[in-house]
């Protein structure tokens, strides 16, 4: 019993590291969500560099969510990884195609 | 051993939530769930682009939108995710109480997001006449925005049967899957809203 309490006083150290991470990623999507709306708000930047930036600002705070609120650093994520990347392909298939359909 | 035993250990494994195969099973099937999701709003937000210049004649993109509004709604759901995670954060401490008590912090947030858009709609309807029968515009950004909200309804309906159904039952290892596949929910419909803040409000915003 006094070894299962000691391998609980460790899981629960490892899950306050992990806990930390967690907070730091909130911290960085709160940054950049900040900036975003800055960008935007300020009107400092023109049409053709703000609208590649957001996107960029996006991406990275998504990466984050996935990679560190859905956990799919962790270990056992490969299948995980198959399903959400299969599905941003053909998410970015179809925005595509419905995009060049209103080209010209 | 019972089955009703098995599922109560004296001690609770690391990840409880994956510790049976049925809670294995349940994250797989959501993540396949979240995937079909991906392009389910990926087309949604694709008839947006394409058909968000076709006001006809009515309120345009700049117009309309409030960047005050859109930025108090991003931190309510923003902060939802991070309660979310404090929620299994508690669950894998073992700490039934706090993670009941943070999944309810989650759902207030939540209800207050579903007001903050309820209330937008509203005065886009009243103050502006821009409906989902106005123009093509209103009806792409109606149903892209209409149906993340309507992932939010659905979420908090899904939060508040768990809640009380395991209310008296505690953790154990037949509802910690169910509490952490909500919560991947809750992230995902997070990341959406990541995208329509940025898609829809802020680069319709500086057009």
């Amino acid at each position: 019993m006094a070894n299962n309490t000691k391998s609980g006083e460790f899981q629960r150290q490892q899950n306050k590291e992990e806990m930390k991470k967690q907070l730091i990623s909130f911290a960085t999507m709160i940054l950049f969500t900040i900036l975003a709306f800055l960008i935007v708000g300020s009107g400092i930047m023109s049409k053709m560099f703000a609208i590649p930036l957001l996107l960029v600002l996006a991406l990275i705070q998504v990466a984050f969510q996935f990679y560190y609120f859905m956990h799919m650093k962790d270990k056992g994520h490969e299948m995980v990884s198959v399903m959400i990347y299969g599905g941003v392909w053909a998410a970015i298939l179809t925005v595509a195609a419905l995009s060049l359909v209103i080209w010209w | 051993m019972s089955h009703d035993h098995s599922l109560n250990p004296e001690v609770m494994p690391q990840h409880p939530e994956k510790a049976t195969l049925e809670g294995k099973n349940k994250f797989l099937g959501l993540w396949f769930f979240l995937g079909g999701e991906t392009v389910l709003f990926a087309s949604l937000f694709g008839t947006y682009l394409a058909l968000k210049n076709s006001t006809a004649g009515g309120p345009t993109s700049q117009d309309l939108f409030g960047l005050e509004l859109v930025f108090l709604m991003t931190m309510l759901l923003l902060t939802s995710s991070l309660t979310s995670v404090y929620a299994m954060y508690h669950m894998k401490n073992n700490d039934f109480k706090k993670m009941q008590l943070w999944l309810g912090i989650t759902g207030l947030l939540g209800i207050a997001f579903l007001g903050c858009e309820i209330y937008e709609f509203y005065h886009y309807i009243h103050e502006f006449g821009f409906t989902f029968r106005s123009s093509a515009f209103g009806s792409a950004f109606y149903a892209l925005v209409g149906f993340h909200g309507g992932h939010v309804l659905f979420g908090l309906c899904w939060l508040s049967a768990i809640m009380i159904r395991n209310a008296k039952r505690g953790l154990n290892l037949y509802n910690a899957p169910k509490f952490n596949t909500f919560s991947l929910y809750w992230h995902f419909i997070d990341v959406v809203w990541v995208f329509i803040f940025t898609v829809v409000y802020l680069m319709g915003k500086v057009a």
